[in-house]
C-alpha cells in the first residue's frame, strides 16, 4: 500500500497482557483518517505460535494483538451508519461502539460497553465462528477483508480482565429471592451473572467438580486457557453468586426439591451424552467417545504425565467427525505425540462445521484431513485393541434437509486406515438424567428441553437455555440464551412475567458453529 | 470437603473409611455408588457406599488398595479431607420383596453386596450370604452380614470356614432349593462363574459391574458394557445387570486398558514413597502408550514439551 497514512508508533506483536499502562493507549495516528484512508489498512494478523513448536505443546496458539495492533486494527472500522456486523451477532454486541472506545485510547470505556453486552469477551473472542457471524456481515469484507472483531474484541476482554477494578459494576440491593441455576457452563454461567446483578440470591449446582460446563472440560487449553474460565467463575463468586459442585441434579437432589427451596429455576446442562457410529468394534480398547478424550485431557489434566488420569497415546489416531469437537480432538491427540493425526470426515472441506481459523490451524500442524469419507468398522488386533478402521469413499449427491450436499458411498472404495486409537466426535444428545426424573417436564422427541419465547420450560419458574434447549450449538448462543433467561426470571419473580422488554427474545437461531 | 471421621483396617488390603457426605447419607440406596476425587490431580473413581449414617451424615467406604488411588485413599486418616464426593450414582438394586436371596461376596465385593442384603433383610427377605476370600485374614464383613442372615465364608485354603471357592458354596444353597434371586459382587471371574452356576437354575441373578468410570453421569461412555447384545453405560444403567446377559470377557478387557498406566503410577508411587526425598525427575512418565509400541525418544521429548506450558 503506497498511499497508507503514517503512523504514531510502529505495530509489532506481543503480548496484549502485558503492556496495559494506561498513557500508552493513544490512538494509531496522529490525525483523524477519512473513511478512503481508513481502506487503505490492511487487516492486521493474529499473532500466533509458531505452527511445528505449539504441535507438541499445550499453550494457547494465538498469542493475541499487541496494543499497537489492536489501535491499528480499529481504525480499519468505517463505523458505519447501519452497522450490519450487529446483525451478524447472536447477543447483539454494539460492535462498532466498543471499536470506537477502543480507536480513541478509552479502554475503560471499551471495556464497559463489551462487558455490558457480553458477559464471558474473554471466552467469545475466542471461540465464536466470527467468520460466520459479525465478520461475514462486516462491510469491508465485500471488498477485502471484514475488521479482525474476535481479535479485537478478545484484546479489549483481556484487557479489562487484567485491569479488574477497572471494570467493576456497583452491588445491587437484594431482592430476597433466590435462584437456583443447573449446570455452570457459558448458558448457566452468564444467567448467575445476570441474576446477581439483579440482586438475587443465586446459587449454580454442577455435576462435575469445576465449574464451566464444556470450557473447562471441552474446549483445549490450546484454544482457551482454563485461567481465563477459572478467573470468569472466581469474579462470578466474588460478585455473590454460590457454586455448588458435585451436585448431579436428578441424582444429589432432584429437580422437585430445587422448586420447592428456590424461587426459580435456571436449567442450562448442555446436551452431554456421546454419539457413538454403532459400528463393529467400537468397544475395543483404543476406542473413545470425544467427551471422554477430551474430559482426561483437559478437566483431569491427563496431558501431563503428573496427573494421576490416564490417556491413551497412539502414534496414529483417527478422529471420526469435523465439528470443534473432532478438530479440538486431533490437534489434542497430535499434542500428546501422535505422528499420524488423522480426520475422517463424510462430506468436503467446505462443509467442515468447524470454525475456520481451526480447520487453518489444524492444517498448519500437520492434521491429515481424510474428507467424503465415512467409517464402517473399528479393527480389532488378537488382544482386542484397535489396529485400524475400516472406511468408504463418498461422493456429494444433491442438498439434503439441512442444505448440505448429501454424501453417498461408493461401491467397491473401501479401504483401511491403520490406527491405534478411534476418537469418535459426530455429536452429542441430551443426557436424560435430570430431563427424565420430572415426568411433567416437556421435552421435544430429541429429548431436548421445549420452552415458550421466553425460556420458560413447562414447569412454572423453571426455565431452560443453551444446548439442552437447542441440542449441540455455540457458546454465545448459550450465553444469549443465559442472557435473555435471567430477564424472564427477573420479571417472573417481580410478578411480571411474560416480560415485556426483552433484548434478547430474539436471540438468533441461526448460524452456529455446528 | 469432606472431612475422614474414621478409619479400620479389615484386611491386609481392605480399609473402611467413615467420610461426612450429609446430603449423601440422607438419600442413598442399596446399590449406589459415589465418584470420589481425593485432590486436585487425583483420579476420580467409583466406589460403592457400603453404609451410612443419615444422622451423623457419614458414609462408609470400604476399599481395597489395589493401584495409586484407592492406595492414596487408605494412606488417609481421620481428620484429613476428601476434595470431591458426588453422588449417590447408579441406580439402586432391584430388590426383590419376599423369598430367599443369596448375595455372594468375593473380596472387596464382600462389603460392596453388604447394604444390599440388609435391604433385602429389612424387607423380610430370607438372606444367605456366601463370601470368600484367600484366607482367614482376607474375610471381611462376617458380623455385618451375619445381621441380615446366615453367612457361608469360604476360604481358597482352608484356613477358615468351608474350603473352596463361593461358587461351590453357591450351588449347594440353589441345590437345597428355594432361592428367588442371587446378587453377586466381586472379582469378574467370580462373577462370571456365578452366572455360569446359576443359569441353568433358571435363578435371577444381578451382578455389579466395575467398569472404568469418570463421569459416573453418562456424559463419558467409558464406561460402557454389552449386556444382551446392546451396549449400556454401567454409571447409570446399572451398575447392576442381569448376569447371565453380560459380556464379562468384553468387561475384563476392557478393564485392562489402562494396565501399563496403572503399573507405572503404582510402581512410581511406592518408590517416591520410598524415597520421598529423591530427584523427583526419575518419577515423570505414566506415557501410557498403547502396548507393544515402541517408545520413541522424540515421543518422550514431545510428552515433555507438552508438559512443559505457562501456569
Ligand atoms: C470440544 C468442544 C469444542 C467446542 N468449540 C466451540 C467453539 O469453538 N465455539 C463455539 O461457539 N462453541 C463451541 N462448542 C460448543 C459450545 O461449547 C456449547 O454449545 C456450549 O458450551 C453450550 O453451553 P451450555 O451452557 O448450554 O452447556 P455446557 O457448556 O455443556 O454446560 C453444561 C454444564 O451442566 C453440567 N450438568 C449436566 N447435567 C447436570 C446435572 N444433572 N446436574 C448438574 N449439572 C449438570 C455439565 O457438567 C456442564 O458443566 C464446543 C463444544 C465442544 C464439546
Ligand atoms: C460402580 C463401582 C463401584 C465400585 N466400588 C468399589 C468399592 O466399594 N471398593 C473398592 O475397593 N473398589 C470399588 N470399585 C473399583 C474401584 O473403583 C477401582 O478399584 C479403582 O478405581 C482402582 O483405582 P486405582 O488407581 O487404585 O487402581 P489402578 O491401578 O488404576 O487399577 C486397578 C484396577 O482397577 C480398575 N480401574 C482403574 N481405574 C478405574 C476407574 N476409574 N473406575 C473403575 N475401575 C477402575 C482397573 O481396570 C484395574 O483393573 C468400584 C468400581 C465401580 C465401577
Ligand atoms: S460492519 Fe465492519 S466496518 Fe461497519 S461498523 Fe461493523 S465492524 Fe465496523
Ligand atoms: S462413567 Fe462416563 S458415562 Fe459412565
Amino acid at each position: 500500500m503506497t498511499d497508507q497514512p503514517t503512523l504514531a508508533s510502529t505495530p509489532e506483536t506481543g503480548d496484549p497482557g502485558a503492556s496495559h499502562g494506561d498513557s500508552a493507549f493513544t490512538p494509531a495516528f496522529d490525525h483523524p483518517l477519512s473513511p478512503k484512508e481508513r481502506m487503505t489498512i490492511d487487516r492486521s494478523g493474529m499473532p500466533e505460535q509458531d505452527a511445528l513448536l505449539r504441535a507438541a505443546n499445550f499453550r494457547e496458539v494465538n498469542l493475541g494483538y499487541s496494543q499497537q495492533l489492536a489501535m491499528l486494527e480499529a481504525e480499519r472500522c468505517l463505523q458505519c451508519r447501519n452497522p450490519v456486523c450487529i446483525d451478524g451477532c447472536p447477543v447483539r454486541v454494539n460492535i462498532p461502539l466498543f471499536i470506537e472506545r477502543l480507536r480513541v485510547g478509552d479502554m475503560d470505556g471499551a471495556a464497559a460497553s463489551l462487558l455490558d453486552d457480553n458477559a464471558l469477551p474473554c471466552v467469545t473472542g475466542r471461540v465464536c465462528p466470527q467468520e460466520i457471524q459479525c465478520e461475514a456481515r462486516c462491510v469491508r469484507a465485500k471488498k477485502g477483508a471484514s475488521v479482525a472483531i474476535g481479535s479485537l474484541e478478545r484484546f479489549v476482554a483481556d484487557w479489562a480482565m487484567a485491569n479488574p477494578d477497572r471494570s467493576k459494576s456497583a452491588a445491587a440491593t437484594s431482592s430476597g429471592r433466590t435462584v437456583a441455576v443447573v449446570g455452570s457452563g457459558p448458558a448457566g454461567l452468564t444467567a448467575a451473572g445476570e441474576l446477581v446483578k439483579k440482586g438475587h440470591d443465586v446459587t449454580v449446582f454442577e455435576a462435575f467438580h469445576a465449574a464451566g460446563g464444556v470450557l473447562i472440560y471441552g474446549i483445549p487449553e490450546f484454544r482457551l486457557p482454563k485461567d481465563i474460565v477459572q478467573q470468569e467463575v472466581d469474579r462470578l463468586k466474588a460478585s455473590g453468586v454460590k457454586i455448588e459442585t458435585n451436585a448431579i441434579i436428578g441424582r444429589t437432589y432432584t429437580l422437585r426439591e430445587l422448586r420447592e427451596r428456590f424461587d426459580a429455576v435456571f436449567l442450562a446442562v448442555g446436551a452431554g451424552l456421546p454419539v457413538f457410529m454403532n459400528v463393529p468394534g467400537e468397544n475395543y480398547k483404543g476406542v473413545y467417545s470425544a467427551n471422554e478424550y477430551l474430559t482426561r485431557v483437559n478437566l483431569m489434566g491427563a496431558w501431563n504425565p503428573e496427573s494421576d488420569t490416564p490417556v491413551l497415546k497412539g502414534h496414529r489416531v483417527v478422529v471420526v467427525g469435523g465439528g470443534n469437537v473432532a478438530v479440538d480432538s486431533v490437534r489434542t491427540a497430535k499434542r500428546l505425540g501422535a505422528d499420524e493425526a488423522t480426520i475422517v470426515y463424510r462430506r468436503g472441506k467446505a462443509e467442515l462445521p468447524a470454525r475456520a481459523e481451526e480447520v487453518h490451524h489444524a492444517e498448519q500442524e500437520g492434521i491429515r484431513f481424510e474428507l467424503q469419507v465415512a467409517p464402517l468398522e473399528v479393527i480389532g488386533d488378537e488382544n482386542r485393541w484397535v489396529s485400524g478402521i475400516r472406511c468408504i469413499r463418498m461422493e456429494l449427491g444433491e442438498p439434503d434437509g439441512s442444505g448440505r450436499r448429501r454424501p453417498i458411498p461408493i461401491e467397491g472404495s473401501e479401504f483401511v486406515i491403520d490406527c491405534e486409537m478411534v476418537v469418535v466426535a459426530i455429536g452429542t444428545r441430551s443426557n436424560p438424567l435430570l430431563t427424565a426424573s420430572e415426568p411433567d417436564l416437556a421435552l421435544n422427541q430429541a429429548g431436548y428441553i421445549v420452552t415458550d419465547e421466553h425460556g420458560m420450560s413447562s414447569l412454572p419458574g423453571v426455565f431452560a437455555g443453551g444446548d439442552i434447549v437447542r441440542g449441540a450449538a455455540t457458546v454465545i448462543l448459550a450465553m444469549g440464551d443465559g442472557k435473555r433467561a435471567a430477564g424472564s426470571v427477573d420479571a417472573w419473580l417481580r410478578g411480571e412475567y411474560p416480560p415485556v422488554d426483552e433484548a434478547f427474545a430474539t436471540v438468533s437461531a441461526a448460524s452456529t458453529g455446528h | 470437603m469432606h472431612a475422614v471421621i474414621d478409619k479400620a483396617q479389615l484386611s491386609p488390603n481392605v480399609t473402611r473409611l467413615v467420610i461426612e457426605a450429609p446430603c449423601i447419607a440422607e438419600i442413598r440406596k442399596p446399590g449406589q455408588f459415589v465418584i470420589v476425587h481425593r485432590a486436585p490431580g487425583a483420579e476420580r473413581i467409583p466406589l460403592t457406599i457400603a453404609d451410612a449414617d443419615a444422622d451423623r451424615g457419614t458414609i462408609t467406604l470400604v476399599i481395597q488398595a489395589v493401584g495409586k488411588s484407592t492406595e492414596d485413599l487408605v494412606a488417609l486418616r481421620p481428620g484429613d479431607t476428601i476434595a470431591d464426593v458426588a453422588g449417590p450414582l447408579g441406580k439402586a438394586t432391584e430388590l426383590i420383596d419376599h423369598g430367599r436371596a443369596v448375595c455372594v461376596g468375593g473380596g472387596v465385593g464382600t462389603a460392596v453386596v453388604h447394604p444390599i442384603a440388609l435391604g433385602l433383610a429389612a424387607r423380610g427377605v430370607e438372606v444367605i450370604s456366601v463370601i470368600g476370600g484367600r484366607s482367614k485374614e482376607w474375610v471381611i464383613f462376617e458380623d455385618e452380614l451375619r445381621r441380615a442372615g446366615e453367612v457361608i465364608t469360604c476360604t481358597d485354603d482352608g484356613s477358615y470356614g468351608r474350603h473352596g471357592f463361593v461358587t461351590d458354596a453357591l450351588r449347594d444353597v440353589i441345590e437345597a432349593g428355594g432361592v428367588d434371586a442371587v446378587y453377586a459382587v466381586g472379582p469378574v471371574p467370580m462373577m462370571r462363574a456365578v452366572a455360569e452356576v446359576t443359569r441353568p437354575y433358571g435363578v435371577p441373578t444381578f451382578a455389579s459391574l466395575n467398569a472404568i468410570m469418570l463421569d459416573g453421569t453418562g456424559m463419558c461412555g467409558g464406561c460402557r458394557v454389552a449386556v444382551g447384545g446392546k451396549t449400556l453405560y454401567a454409571c447409570v444403567d446399572g451398575p447392576e445387570f442381569d448376569a447371565h446377559q453380560v459380556d464379562f470377557r468384553e468387561l475384563a478387557d476392557r478393564l485392562g486398558t489402562y494396565r501399563e498406566f496403572e503399573a507405572h503410577a503404582t510402581e512410581v508411587a511406592h518408590r517416591r514413597r520410598a524415597a520421598a526425598q529423591e530427584d523427583a525427575a526419575d518419577a515423570v512418565g505414566g506415557t501410557c502408550l498403547i502396548p507393544g509400541l515402541a517408545t520413541t525418544t522424540e515421543r518422550q521429548e514431545a510428552a515433555a514439551a507438552a508438559g512443559d506450558r505457562r501456569e
